[in-house]
Order: structure tokens, then C-alpha cells, then sequence
């Protein structure tokens, strides 16, 4: 059982996922950074991202991919994605009502403008993203009890 | 993707049915893009292949991969009627809706005029989520991290009885260590 | 008329589904067909005869957009539906772990 942890997948997984992870976590960078102008926004980008962190735990194998990112670091990225949407709705709260636009709203059409909505789809990112992650890692710890008790 | 859905509900082989599943969402997708919604269509193909992965975890390696069931004619029968007269006061509620193609823009119709000139952003839908209507997407961030939670909590448990049953190998140690905390 | 008679029938078959079917997966699978059926139907109802996307773009005016508010709540509705499947996921494995079989019927027998 523990040699067969090692292996994950075949040579040829191996050598695309190593070619195509950057690219997957490149590509949900930019889907989240251009929210505001192109279709996409927070939700779709989180998710790609992690599909992209699934994928190189799917690949790799449970132990090699544990090594860059672990079921801690998952949880702490959810909550600090909550606590920071939180944050920027309650700033609001200072300048007038509840989720107030406080940020200057620039020219429309270039990548800064639209005051407060780019941290937004940020902050929305980290908690879909690290959350859906966690709830993936959750789910295959528990593989390998049941297969000993067969 | 009738069609589909149809397949993915009577094949009685488990792994048949979840890739039929992921057909129908993946018709889903194309639909929304034909219905003009280029937002709504991303989010649903990159969560149906989530759920695809989240469904295979669950049937893959489990010792039954046949849904095995017999059920009377007359239970049959009865379902079917319950959901005829379902279909019935359905139909009859479809009549007030206004006509396909043309929907009443009324709220719409503000968020549309004003949408670049209030809020600075070009997408009219990340806006209206963000902007005009965040306190939705505060409810729904809340959903997600109480379903984590809630897996979190049903699957804990495991992770202590391995240290009972493999107190063998360094590395286990350490990874149950990882789940432990 | 037509579209909306095809959607309420795939809502229907995500129903027979849920109600007749024994083994627990295939309630996931007909739960997850349910959702599909519902926002397919927002989605129906903020379409717009020969409509654009709603994004605008520096050379175009505001004019012909489909209705925008749908997709907002389509968009929330999408995710919530993979978080309540995941969280169905976990406890259908759960007591697969426990019961050893998928059949609702079974598990209604073995009791603690």
C-alpha cells in the first residue's frame, strides 16, 4: 500500500500536468482580474483555480502534491477570503450604507476602475477556490480506510 | 439533453449514469450560450466538471456497481400519477408567465441605464452581484463556508481511527498529524 | 411555450427520480438533474428576443440586452447547487462506510 502511494499516474499525466498546471492557474488569475469586463468574475475564477490544484493532486499522487499545499493552508486561505469580503462590505458601512462604493471609480473599460468590485471578486476567489479545494481533500482521506477494511 | 437525463436515470451501471450527468450539464452549458448568458455558461461548465469529479470519488471502487431494484407495477403506477397531476397545475401556471422573448424589464431597466455610470464596471452582471446586490453574495459565501464545515465535520472522524489501525509507517504519521489538527 | 413545457419536463424527470429510484446514488444524480431544471427556467425567462449578451463594450449603446437580473441569481444558485452536493456526497459515503450497501431500503432496516 505505501509503494503504491507513490506512483500516482502514468509518465505521460505526469509530464502534461507539470506542462498545463501553470497555464490552468494562469488562466483563473485572469478570468478574476478581468471580472469587471469580461464575462467570468470571482466565481468562475475560484473554481478554476481549484480545478487546477485538484489536477495536480489527481496526477501526482496524495503525498508528492501535500508537499506544496496542505489541508491547513486550504483552511486558512477560505477564512481569509471571508474576512476579507466582510471587511470591504463593513468600510462601507463608514462612508454612508451598507456596501457602499467608496473606491474612486476610474475610467471605465481599463483594468483599474470600478471601485470596490476587483477586491471583491478577490476576496470572493480564496474562499471559493480554498473551500471547494478542502471539501476535495476531505473526501479522498477517506479512501484509504475503507480499501484496508476490504 | 432530455435524452440524456433519461439515460442517466434508468442505466442501472452506477459510472454510465454520472458520465451521462455530465453530459446533460455539459448540453446545459451550450444552452445558456445560445441564450445569450456568457457568465452563466462558464460557471456551469466548471462546476459541472467539479461535481462530475465529486461524483466519480464517491461510485468509483465501491463494491456495488449495479443499482439493483424491483419495485411493483402498482408503486410504479402511483409515482407516475403523482407526478401527472404535478404536470397538470404546472402547465396551467405557465400560462401567466409572459411570453418567451419577451420578459417585463422593469428593475432591469434601471440596473442597465445606470450600471456604467454608477458603478464604473463594463460586465452588467458582476456588477449587479457585487455591487447592487452584494448582500446576496454575502448569504452565499456564508452557504459555502457552512458546507465545508459541514464536510469537514462528517469526514473528521477517520482520520483517528487510522492512528489506531497503522501506527507503523513515519510517513502515515505524518500525514495523519496533517489531518489531525 | 414550448421551451418552458421542455424545462418543467426535465424538472420532472429529476422528480421520478428523487421518488422511485432505491439506490442512493441515483437520487444525487436526479437531485442534481432537479437543479439543472430550475436554472435552466430563470435563465428562460430573461431571455429576450434577438438580444445581446449584457456586457458593454466602448463602441456600442445600451440597447437590446437580455435581462441581466436572472443571471445574477442563476450564477449564486449554480455554486450553492455543487456545495449541497458535496455535502450529499460526503454523507451517502459515510453511510456506505457504515451500512456497506447503496439500498435505502436496507439501511431503513439495520437501525444502530
Amino acid at each position: 500500500m505505501s509503494k503504491e502511494r507513490d506512483k500516482g499516474m502514468s509518465l505521460i499525466v505526469k509530464t502534461i500536468t507539470r506542462l498545463t498546471v501553470g497555464l490552468i492557474f494562469l488562466y483563473g488569475v485572469y478570468i478574476i482580474a478581468h471580472g469587471h469586463l469580461s464575462p467570468g468574475g470571482g466565481f468562475a475564477g475560484g473554481v478554476i483555480i481549484a480545478l487546477s490544484f485538484i489536477h495536480l493532486v489527481l496526477a501526482y499522487g496524495k503525498e508528492t502534491a501535500f508537499k506544496k499545499l496542505s489541508q491547513s493552508g486550504a483552511a486558512v486561505f477560505e477564512s481569509l477570503g471571508a474576512i476579507m469580503f466582510l471587511t470591504i462590505a463593513l468600510l462601507g458601512l463608514i462612508g454612508g450604507y451598507f456596501f457602499l462604493n467608496f473606491i474612486s471609480k476610474g475610467t471605465p473599460f481599463k483594468l483599474y476602475s470600478a471601485g470596490i468590485i476587483p477586491l471583491c471578486n478577490i476576496a470572493i476567489c480564496l474562499k471559493v477556490g480554498a473551500g471547494l479545494f478542502a471539501i476535495f481533500i476531505a473526501l479522498i482521506l477517506l479512501k484509504f480506510d475503507v480499501e484496508n477494511k476490504k | 439533453m432530455i435524452i440524456g437525463a433519461l439515460i442517466a436515470i434508468e442505466v442501472k451501471h452506477l459510472l454510465s449514469s454520472v458520465i451521462a450527468v455530465g453530459a446533460v450539464g455539459l448540453g446545459l452549458s451550450l444552452t445558456f450560450l445560445d441564450l445569450k448568458a456568457p457568465d452563466v455558461a462558464i460557471v456551469q461548465l466548471v462546476v459541472e466538471i467539479l461535481s462530475v469529479i465529486y461524483l466519480i470519488r464517491a461510485t468509483l471502487k465501491r463494491d456495488l456497481p449495479y443499482a439493483t431494484e424491483k419495485g411493483l407495477f402498482l408503486q410504479a403506477l402511483v409515482g407516475l400519477i403523482f407526478i401527472a397531476i404535478f404536470l397538470v397545475f404546472a402547465v396551467q401556471c405557465l400560462y401567466e408567465l409572459p411570453e418567451f422573448g419577451h420578459p417585463i424589464m422593469r428593475v432591469a431597466k434601471t440596473y442597465l441605464e445606470d450600471g456604467l455610470a454608477k458603478t464604473g464596471a463594463a460586465n452588467i452582471v458582476t456588477a449587479i452581484i457585487l455591487d447592487f446586490r452584494g448582500y446576496d453574495t454575502l448569504g452565499e459565501a456564508t452557504i459555502l463556508f457552512t458546507a465545508v464545515v459541514g464536510v469537514l465535520a462528517v469526514m473528521r472522524e477517520i482520520g483517528r481511527k487510522k492512528e489506531i489501525t497503522h501506527p507503523n509507517s513515519s510517513q502515515e504519521g505524518k500525514e495523519k498529524g496533517e489531518v489531525n489538527e | 411555450m414550448m421551451p418552458y413545457l421542455l424545462c418543467l419536463i426535465l424538472f420532472c424527470e429529476g422528480l421520478y427520480c428523487v421518488l422511485r429510484k432505491r439506490n442512493l446514488i441515483k437520487i444525487i444524480i436526479g437531485v442534481m438533474i432537479m437543479d439543472y431544471a430550475v436554472n435552466l427556467f430563470f435563465v428562460l425567462i430573461a431571455y429576450k428576443m434577438n438580444g445581446r449578451a449584457p456586457i458593454l463594450s466602448p463602441d456600442t449603446t445600451i440597447m437590446n440586452m437580455v435581462d441581466p437580473l436572472p443571471h445574477a441569481l442563476v450564477l449564486t444558485s449554480i455554486v450553492i447547487g455543487l456545495a449541497t452536493t458535496a455535502l450529499f456526497i460526503a454523507i451517502a459515503i459515510r453511510i456506505y462506510q457504515k451500512y456497506g450497501t447503496f439500498d435505502i431500503t436496507k439501511i431503513k432496516e439495520l437501525k444502530g
